[in-house]
C-alpha cells in the first residue's frame, strides 16, 4: 500500500502530537484519512461528516483540490503530498 | 545633392497625408504615434496617442504596433518630421500609414481634443526614482499608481504593512475600513500604529503614519465595521482593488460577494500562528472566496489570532505579498496569484502553492448563482441557515 505525506494545519496539530506533517497509507484519499483517523481518533470529527470529507475542509493531492477530482475517492500516488487546508480568517 | 526642402518635398510626395478633421475621424480605429520630443509631448498631445520620439521610431514601433497592416497616423508639431517618420514606417513594412498634415499645431487650431500628460514633479521624480528605473513601472506606471484607489479592509496585522508599502509606492488614494482602536496587544505586529497612538482609532493612527510617509497619498477613513448595510456606500466611492486583511469570516464572505457583484479584484491574505495564505480573487478571471471555501468552518476549527496567537512578523510577510500583488494588478503586469493559493510556513520557511478552480456551482460567481443580495454573514458563519 502506498505511503504519502499529509500536511497537518496548525489547528489540527494538537490531535497528532503537534506534528507538522505525518505519513499515512492508502491508495485513495478515503483510505488515507481512515489510516490517519485510526491512529489519531481526535481527527475524525474535524475531517469527515456523513462519510465524506467535511465541507469546511479542503484536501489537496499534488496541489489539486480533490473536490475538482474524484472527491474522497481521489487516488493518491506513492510519495504524494497531501495538504489538509482549513480556512483561516486571521488578519 | 538635394537640400532639406527638396528632400521633404520628395518624401511628402511619396507618403499619404491627412488633414486634421479627417485624422480626427480615424481616432478610435487608428493608432496615433507622436514622434515629437519629450518636452513637446509633455505640453500636450492627442488623446490616446503613443509617444515614440522619432529617434526611437524604428526600434520601438513594433511593440506599439505589432500588426503592420494596422492604420497608423503619425504626427509631429507641423507635419515635417512625421512625413519622414511615415516614410520610415513604410520602409519597415507598414502599409497603412498617414502623416498628419500641419501636425499637432493644426490639430489644436481645429479645436480638436488634446490631453495634458500628468507628469511627475521634481520631488516625485526623486521619491519614485527606483520605480522610474524599472521598465514595467516607469513614469506611466507611476502615474497610474498615483491615480489608483485601493480599499483596505482592516488596519491591523495585514493592513498595516500593506498600507505602508502601498503608500510608499505612491498609490494615490487608500481607503481604510476599521472600527477598532489601537490596543497594546496590537503593537507586536501592527506597524502602522505606535505606542503614542494607543487608544486612538486605527484609521486615524494609520492615516497619520501614512501621510507622514508620503504626502502624495490621500487616506479615506471609514471608522466602521464593514457590514451588509454600509458595504454599498463604501464601494460607491470607487476602488480599483480591495485588499482583504479582515480578521473574521463574516467580513471575508461579505467582501467576496460585494467584490463579485462590483467586479473588483480582491487581494486576499490570512494568517494564523506561523502560517499564511495569499491569493487574488479576480471576478470573471478565476475563482472567488466561496469557490475556495464554500462552507465556513465551525468556530472551534478556526480560532482567530486573538485566540490562537500569531508570529508578529508573519503579517509583515503576508501583507507585503498582498501589497505586491495589488501593485501588479494596478499596473497590469506579471502573473498575479489568480487561481493559485500561496501558502507560507514561517517555521519551515517554506512557500507552497495549490491550484484553485472556479466552481461552476458557486452560489455567487457560478453559472447559475443562487445568492443575489447580501445575507446575514454573522449568521451564515455561525452555521445557521442564511437569510437575505
Amino acid at each position: 500500500m502506498s505511503e504519502s505525506v499529509v500536511r497537518i494545519p496548525p489547528t489540527l496539530r494538537p490531535e497528532v502530537g503537534g506534528e507538522r506533517q505525518v505519513p499515512a497509507r492508502g491508495e485513495t484519499v478515503r483510505e488515507l484519512l481512515d489510516d490517519l483517523m485510526s491512529r489519531f481518533p481526535g481527527l475524525r470529527t474535524q475531517l469527515v461528516e456523513d462519510d465524506d470529507i467535511a465541507p469546511f475542509v479542503n484536501v489537496y493531492v499534488e496541489g489539486e483540490d480533490v473536490r475538482t477530482l474524484d472527491g474522497i475517492e481521489t487516488p493518491v500516488r506513492q510519495g504524494a503530498t497531501v495538504i489538509l487546508l482549513p480556512a483561516m480568517a486571521g488578519g | 545633392m538635394p537640400g532639406y526642402r527638396d528632400l521633404l518635398q520628395q518624401v511628402k510626395s511619396e507618403i499619404e497625408e491627412v488633414e486634421a478633421p479627417r485624422a480626427h475621424e480615424l481616432q478610435g480605429s487608428a493608432l496615433f504615434v507622436d514622434v515629437r520630443e519629450p518636452d513637446e509631448w509633455d505640453e500636450g498631445h492627442i488623446p490616446g496617442a503613443v509617444h515614440i520620439p522619432r529617434g526611437y521610431l524604428e526600434s520601438r514601433i513594433e511593440n506599439a504596433a505589432p500588426d503592420r497592416s494596422a492604420q497608423v497616423v503619425v504626427y509631429c508639431a507641423g507635419g515635417s518630421r512625421s512625413a519622414f517618420a511615415a516614410k520610415t514606417l513604410e520602409e519597415l513594412g507598414y502599409d497603412n500609414v498617414v502623416s498628419l498634415a500641419g501636425g499637432y499645431t493644426d490639430w489644436k487650431r481645429n479645436g480638436l481634443p488634446t490631453e495634458l500628460p500628468r507628469s511627475l514633479g521634481p520631488e516625485q521624480r526623486a521619491r519614485y526614482s527606483r520605480h522610474l528605473l524599472i521598465p514595467e513601472v516607469g513614469v506611466e506606471g507611476q502615474t497610474k499608481l498615483l491615480e489608483s484607489r485601493v480599499l483596505l479592509i482592516g488596519a491591523g496585522g495585514l493592513g498595516s504593512p500593506a498600507s505602508l508599502y502601498l503608500a510608499a509606492a505612491g498609490v494615490g488614494t487608500l481607503g481604510i475600513v476599521d472600527d477598532d482602536r489601537v490596543d497594546a496587544s496590537n503593537l507586536q505586529r501592527q506597524i502602522a500604529h505606535s505606542t503614542e497612538s494607543l487608544g486612538e482609532w486605527k484609521v486615524d493612527s494609520a492615516k497619520r503614519t501614512i501621510e507622514a510617509l508620503n504626502p502624495d497619498v490621500t487616506v479615506v477613513g471609514y471608522k466602521e465595521r464593514l457590514t451588509s448595510d454600509n458595504v454599498e456606500r463604501i464601494l460607491a466611492d470607487g476602488w480599483d482593488v480591495i485588499l482583504d486583511g479582515a480578521d473574521n469570516f463574516p467580513t471575508r464572505y461579505l467582501v467576496n460577494d460585494a467584490s463579485v457583484w462590483h467586479d473588483t479584484p480582491v487581494v486576499h491574505g490570512s494568517i494564523y500562528r506561523f502560517e499564511g495564505q495569499v491569493t487574488v480573487f479576480k471576478p470573471g478571471d478565476g475563482p472567488c472566496y466561496r469557490c475556495l471555501f464554500p462552507t465556513p468552518p465551525p468556530p472551534e476549527l478556526a480560532p482567530s489570532c486573538a485566540e490562537g496567537g500569531v508570529l508578529g512578523v508573519l503579517p509583515g510577510i503576508v501583507g507585503s505579498l498582498q501589497a505586491s500583488e495589488t501593485i501588479k494588478l494596478l499596473l497590469g503586469i506579471g502573473e498575479p496569484l489568480v487561481g493559485r493559493l500561496l501558502l507560507f510556513d514561517a517555521l519551515a520557511t517554506e512557500f507552497s502553492e495549490v491550484r484553485l478552480r472556479k466552481d461552476p456551482a458557486c452560489p455567487v460567481c457560478g453559472e447559475s448563482p443562487s445568492i443575489h443580495e447580501y445575507v446575514d454573514y454573522v449568521e451564515f458563519c455561525a452555521g445557521r441557515p442564511a437569510h437575505a
